[in-house]
């Protein structure tokens, strides 16, 4: 089972990526689980995400407290939550963010493995919004090795329409083309 | 028969099968973490995507008072709350089972306040408990659709025609996503009739329901309501079975996992137990002779299942999720006490309340009950102890 925690600001789509990543992997005959952590919920606030993946049936709703993998979506969580908090020593941390690896390693004194992308900048070339989610999920499944941009195309129309669901398709595609872990 | 499960959120999962089950009448007010469910049905009812009258009310009161008036005409009707909803609505509660109008209502199970707090516990139902409703757990997001669909087939059983409060777990149930098999319309066609009754307000027919009983007549009135309600047990058992024939997923009122053998039983309801029988699991591998047994059917209480289901083990740990001020024990370990109470040979019973407020229920958390029960094995329990409390 895998186990990944977002971490991001509402309203950039922490809770959506889980949903979505979620979805992608069900529509894949996987097992999926994504959740919130729930609480009242403000624009631009620190929220979390929950999503497990697993081959088998998921019988556990507890918290994800020792994630296989962080998500950041916003570098600004980072000043303010400690979003290593748990990570296995064997995990991976995925940061949006235009800084290199060792100036982000050395600021906040993470351990494991780091994979970065200017996801910013892709959103806001493509989405022409700062909205990360969906370049983060593209990152995501390139470096973990989740998921295609053929198994999202569905979960992204079926969730952003016609007009919106090409763009962020083209988003993750990017994302997917250009995000590699750290050495 | 469908058989290929989709990534839905689960209380969308409810409001889709409301749909299914083709429902006459939805009067809800909104209430976090119900509003999902209602707010999705208003949209399938806007969108003509659904053939009913919403009625957005002005209060909870006012929703089970439209529900009990809309049941009570022959209307298939649903609605759904939370927390400070069912205890605004409680004084119509108490009125649809005497009348017999079986309404389902959902209750996305949420903490009473004070203090204020929007997350999960078993409070809100625990509120209720007496008012004659069937009342029954789902574990998960399948369960939570399954049994919406076997409510109204349970509700309006010629031989039952009470209400069914369906209990899903306030955010740890009601927002998940998670995978979940939507079954085809027709397959719903087949296994749920319309809703057809005899005992209805009906302009060609007239009659009075909802009278003044006196002193000569309560009695036997609240009388004849109980006995409907314990003798409800055999149909909801008739049609858990005849869903798990058309659906191929067989439902109990009571569910067990790994308990034969088992010298500590934990007894659960609602979405932890999933989270308990992973803590079942790891507690077998590391020797411990566990198991877990789950209340389905919480009203009427399943008396002789829970009696075969519990009685070989050395001990039951009960779990409770909500804290009865001013007693010994939370709700289920009372029922679950009195049972054996007398008995020649029966199980220690323990209480343990956990999860209160949305506090995260963890596989640690059952961990730390069973090594605990073996502790109280030796020197007893005097009342409940809530886990993870800082005191």
């Amino acid at each position: 089972m895998l186990e990944i925690r977002f971490h991001g600001r509402g309203g950039q789509g922490a809770v959506t990526s889980a949903e979505l990543m979620a979805q992608t992997a069900v529509g894949m005959g996987k097992y999926a689980q994504a959740f919130p952590s729930f609480g009242p919920e403000r624009r631009g606030a620190p929220v979390t995400a929950f999503l497990r993946i697993s081959d088998q049936p998921i019988r556990v709703r507890e918290k994800i407290y020792e994630p296989d993998v962080v998500i950041v979506l916003d570098p600004t969580v980072m000043s303010v939550t400690k979003v290593d908090a748990g990570l296995k020593k064997e995990g991976v941390l995925i940061i949006n963010t235009s800084h290199p690896v060792e100036t982000v390693r050395r600021q906040f004194n993470f351990t494991q493995k780091i994979a970065t992308i200017d996801a910013m900048a892709i959103a806001l070339e493509i989405l022409k919004v700062p909205i990360t989610n969906t370049v983060m999920l593209g990152a995501f499944s390139k470096v973990l090795g989740q998921a295609t941009p053929d198994d999202v195309r569905g979960p992204f129309t079926h969730r952003f329409g016609s007009a919106l669901g090409p763009k962020n398709l083209a988003a993750f595609e990017k994302a997917y083309a250009e995000a590699k872990m750290e050495g | 028969m469908a058989t290929k499960p989709i990534g839905l959120e689960v209380s969308i999962a409810v409001a889709e099968a409301v749909k299914l089950c083709d429902v006459d009448v939805v009067a809800a007010y909104p209430i976090t973490p119900q509003t999902h469910i209602v707010e999705h049905l208003s949209e399938l009812v806007a969108d003509g995507e659904l053939n009913a009258s919403y009625v957005p009310v002005e209060s909870e009161h006012s929703a089970m008072s439209s529900c009990i008036g809309s049941s009570a005409t022959g209307a298939r009707t649903f609605t759904a709350t939370s927390s400070q909803g069912l205890a605004l609505m409680n004084e119509m509660i108490y009125i649809a089972p005497t009348l017999r109008t079986p309404i389902v209502l959902a209750i996305a199970n949420r903490a009473l306040s004070a203090p204020i707090n929007i997350w999960n516990d078993h409070s809100d139902i625990m509120s209720v408990r007496d008012a004659g409703w069937i009342a029954v757990f789902a574990e998960n997001g399948q369960e939570a659709l399954d049994l919406t669909i076997m409510s109204f087939r349970i509700g309006e059983h010629p031989e039952v025609l009470l209400p069914v409060s369906l209990n899903i777990d306030g955010f740890t149930l009601s927002h998940f996503i998670e995978p979940i098999i939507m079954p085809e319309k027709s397959e719903v066609d087949a296994f749920l009739p319309p809703f057809k009754t005899d005992l209805k307000l009906d302009t060609q027919k007239p009659l009075s329901i909802g009278l003044l009983a006196g002193p000569e007549t309560y009695t036997e009135i609240r009388k004849a309501t109980d006995d409907i309600l314990v003798r409800s047990k055999k149909y909801i058992k008739e049609v858990f079975a005849e869903f798990g024939k058309a659906f191929g997923r067989p439902y109990n009122v009571v569910e067990t996992y790994r308990h034969e053998d088992a010298e500590i039983i934990l007894l659960t309801m609602g979405s932890i137990s999933e989270t308990a029988m992973t803590s079942v699991d790891e507690l077998r591998e590391a020797g411990q002779k566990v198991g877990l047994v789950r209340i389905r059917l919480w009203r009427p209480f399943p008396v002789e299942e829970l009696k075969e289901a519990l009685g070989q083990a050395k001990i039951v740990a009960v779990v409770d999720r909500h804290l009865v001020m001013g007693a010994t024990d939370g709700p289920v370990s009372f029922e679950i006490k009195s049972l054996f109470y007398g008995a020649p040979k029966a199980p220690k019973v323990f209480n343990f309340i956990l999860g209160l407020g949305g506090r995260d229920v963890r596989r640690a958390d059952f961990k730390e009950i069973v090594q605990r029960c073996a502790e109280l094995d030796k020197v007893g329990q005097k009342s409940f102890e809530i886990v993870g409390v800082y005191e």
